[in-house]
C-alpha cells in the first residue's frame, strides 16, 4: 500500500478495495517502526488521524469525494493545526498549541485528507539540512549519516521512506525543492501567492510559499488542486483562477522550448550531477522539446540578495515571539527589556539568532540603503532576467542542488557554505516564480534532482512536463533500501 | 573582523536577543562573514532600477472595513504563560 502513489491510492479508495482506516493504520505502523532511524516527525497524531480516516470512509461510502479523500498526509510543522502542537522546529514554540488551522490545513481537511502528524524542519525554516531543528536532525533515508536537506527535511524524508503518501512543505529559498532533490522525490514550489500563507508561520513574507512533496508530479497536481486559490485572510494570495491541474495527465504533450542557463553549470556543480541533468534534458528532447542555451546575467547575485532580504523580513516577522502571549517565557528577568532578551535568547537556536541579527544589521540606520534597498534593486534585475528569458523559452531547466546530500555536521560550522547549497533554487522565489524538482538519477546511490522553473502561474506547464518526464523515466520509483517493506 | 563585540551587543539590544558571553566570538565571526558575503551586492550597477515591491507587481488587495472575527481571547490566552483578569502579564515596566 505504501509504495502506491496518491493517484493509485485514490482509485483503490474509490473502488473500496482498501479503506482509509486500513491505510491510516498501515502508515502509522510504518512511522512507529521506521521513524526512529529518521526523526522525520515531531508529532504523530494517531487518534486524530484514525478519527479523520473514519469520517473519510463514511464520505467514501457516499461517493462525495475528492482525489485526496482518505489519503494519509503530513504537514510540515510550520502550518498551524488547531489543537495540535505547532512548533516550527523551535524551542520558543515547544509549548504552542495552535488555536486555529492554517488555510492549507483547512483546505486539505475539507478535501478529506487524513493528517498523520507534523513533520520535522529546520527551526523557523532557516536551514538547508534540517540540522537546526530543536527536535534534532532528520536523517536521509538513502544514507542515515547524511542530511535530507531542508528546511522541509522531515516532510521529504517521510515521503521518501514511504511513511506517508504526500506532505506539505514551504519554500523560501529552496526549502521544498532542495530536500526533494536530496531524498529522490518530487517537490513543487508554486508561484508566490498561488497558495495562501494564512496560518503558515512567517519567515520571509515576500518569498514564503507553501507547496508539495510527493512521489510524482501527478500526485503534486492532486495536492496543489486542493491547496491553491485566493484567500481573503492572506491579502498577498493571488486572485488568479486555479486551473484544473488534473489535465496534467490528460492533456497531450506539447512541444516546449527549454532554456538552459550556462550559469547553472558552473564550477560549483558536481560533474556527475551535471551529466545527469544533461541526460534528463535529452529525455525531453526525445519527447520533442527544443533545448536553448540562455544566460541569466544577475543570477550569481541571488545568494547575497537572499541573505539580505530574507533575514531582514525574518527579523521583523520574528519580533512577535516575545514570551508574553504564547511560547517559551524566561523566568529569569528583572525588567521588560531583559525579559524579552532572555526569552528570545533561550528560545531561539543559533541559526535563527544569526539571521535575526543579520536582518537587524541590514535594516539599521546608515545601512538600509546600502544593503536592503540595493538588494531589492538587484532582486528586480534578477526577476527581469527571468522575464526576458521567458520571452523565448517556456521553462528553464537546471540542477536543483550542486551536489547530492552531504554528511550530517559537514557544513554546520560554515554558514556561507551551507547557504551556497541553495544557489540554484534561490532565484525562483526571488522572482516569485513556480519551480519543480524531480529525481533524475543517482550519484553513489544518492539521488539528485532536475529543476524546472516556469513563468508566473505556470504550475500546470511544469507539472505536465514533470508528468511526461516521469512517464519516460523511473527515477521516481526508486525506494531507499530498508524502507521498501 | 567586520563586526566587533560592541557592534554585536548593539544589534542584540536592537533585536531584543541575548547572546551569552561564550557565544559572542563565534557570533561576531560568522556575522562578519555573512556581511562580507552580501557586500558584493554593492558592486552591482543599479542606477535607475526600482527596488522590487512585489514579485508579481500586485497591489495589496483591500477588503471591506467590516468586523469579521469574533472574540477568541479565552482560547488564545490558553497559550500564554501568565494571565490575570484576562490580561497578559509582563514584568514591571514602571517603578
Amino acid at each position: 500500500m505504501h509504495d502506491a502513489t496518491i493517484a493509485h491510492l485514490a482509485q483503490s479508495l474509490k473502488d473500496r478495495t482498501v479503506s482509509s482506516k486500513e491505510l491510516t493504520k498501515h502508515f502509522l505502523e510504518r512511522i512507529s517502526r521506521l521513524d526512529t532511524s529518521l526523526n522525520s516527525f515531531i508529532t504523530v497524531c494517531e487518534e486524530e488521524a484514525l478519527a479523520q480516516a473514519e469520517s473519510a470512509d463514511e464520505r467514501l461510502a457516499t461517493g462525495d469525494v475528492t482525489p485526496l479523500t482518505g489519503i494519509p498526509i503530513a504537514h510540515k510543522d510550520i502550518f498551524c493545526t488547531e489543537g495540535v502542537k505547532t512548533s516550527c522546529g523551535s524551542r520558543i514554540l515547544d509549548n504552542f498549541i495552535s488555536p486555529y488551522d492554517a488555510t492549507v490545513v483547512s483546505k486539505l481537511k475539507a478535501a478529506g485528507a487524513v493528517m498523520l502528524g507534523k513533520t520535522n524542519m529546520d527551526e523557523f525554516a532557516m536551514g538547508s539540512s534540517n540540522e537546526t531543528s530543536f527536535y534534532g536532525v532528520v536523517h536521509n533515508p538513502w544514507d542515515t549519516t547524511r542530511v535530507p536537506g531542508g528546511s522541509s527535511g522531515g516532510s521529504a524524508a517521510a515521503v521518501a521512506a514511504q511513511l506517508v503518501s504526500g506532505a506539505t512543505g514551504t519554500d523560501t529559498g529552496g526549502s521544498i525543492r532542495q530536500p526533494a532533490a536530496l531524498t529522490g522525490i518530487t517537490g513543487l514550489k508554486p508561484t508566490y501567492g498561488r497558495v495562501s500563507r494564512y496560518g503558515m508561520v512567517a519567515f520571509a513574507s515576500s518569498l514564503d510559499q507553501a507547496g508539495t512533496l510527493t512521489k510524482t508530479a501527478e500526485d503534486s497536481a492532486l495536492m496543489l488542486q486542493a491547496m491553491a486559490g485566493a484567500d481573503e485572510r492572506d491579502s498577498t494570495s493571488l486572485s488568479a483562477t486555479v486551473p484544473d491541474f488534473s489535465k496534467v495527465q490528460k492533456g497531450a504533450w506539447e512541444n516546449i522550448t527549454i532554456g538552459v542557463p550556462d550559469n547553472f553549470f558552473d564550477d560549483s556543480l558536481d560533474t556527475k550531477n551535471a551529466q545527469l541533468v544533461k541526460e534528463a534534458l535529452s529525455v525531453f528532447e526525445k519527447l520533442g522539446a527544443r533545448i536553448k542555451d540562455i544566460h541569466l546575467k544577475h543570477i550569481h547575485l541571488s545568494v547575497p540578495v537572499y541573505y539580505v532580504v530574507a533575514p531582514a523580513e525574518a527579523s521583523s516577522n520574528l519580533s512577535r515571539f516575545d514570551g508574553v502571549r504564547f511560547g517559551h517565557r524566561s523566568e529569569h528577568a528583572e525588567n521588560l527589556t531583559e525579559f524579552y532578551m532572555k526569552t528570545r535568547g533561550e528560545g531561539f537556536g543559533s541559526e535563527v539568532k544569526r539571521r535575526i541579527l543579520t536582518g537587524t544589521y541590514v535594516l539599521s540606520a546608515g545601512y538600509y540603503d546600502a544593503y536592503y534597498l540595493q538588494a531589492q534593486k538587484v532582486r528586480q534585475l534578477i526577476s527581469q532576467d527571468f522575464a526576458e528569458a521567458f520571452k523565448t523559452v517556456d521553462v528553464i531547466a537546471g540542477p536543483t542542488t550542486p551536489t547530492p546530500a552531504f554528511r550530517i555536521g559537514q557544513k554546520t560550522d560554515d554558514p556561507i557554505q551551507m547557504y551556497l547549497n541553495d544557489m540554484y533554487t534561490i532565484g525562483a522565489p526571488l522572482a516569485g516564480l513556480p519551480a519543480l524538482s524531480m529525481p533524475c538519477g543517482f550519484i553513489n546511490n544518492l539521488p539528485v534532482g532536475l529543476q524546472l522553473i516556469g513563468p508566473h502561474l505556470s504550475e500546470e506547464k511544469l507539472l505536465k512536463a514533470g508528468y511526461y518526464y516521469q512517464q519516460e523515466t523511473d527515477w521516481h520509483n526508486f525506494v531507499p533500501p530498508g524502507y521498501e517493506a | 573582523m567586520l563586526l566587533n563585540r560592541e557592534d554585536v551587543e548593539k544589534l542584540c539590544l536592537l533585536s531584543r536577543l541575548e547572546i551569552t558571553p561564550e557565544e559572542m566570538e563565534d557570533v561576531s565571526a560568522k556575522l562578519s562573514d555573512i556581511v562580507n558575503m552580501v557586500k558584493q551586492l554593492q558592486a552591482a550597477e543599479t542606477t535607475g532600477v526600482l527596488p522590487m515591491a512585489h514579485p508579481l507587481d500586485q497591489a495589496q488587495r483591500m477588503r471591506e472595513d467590516k468586523a469579521t472575527e469574533t472574540d477568541h481571547h479565552e482560547k488564545y490566552q490558553q497559550n500564554a504563560s501568565l494571565v490575570e483578569r484576562d490580561l497578559y502579564l509582563v514584568p514591571k515596566v514602571i517603578d
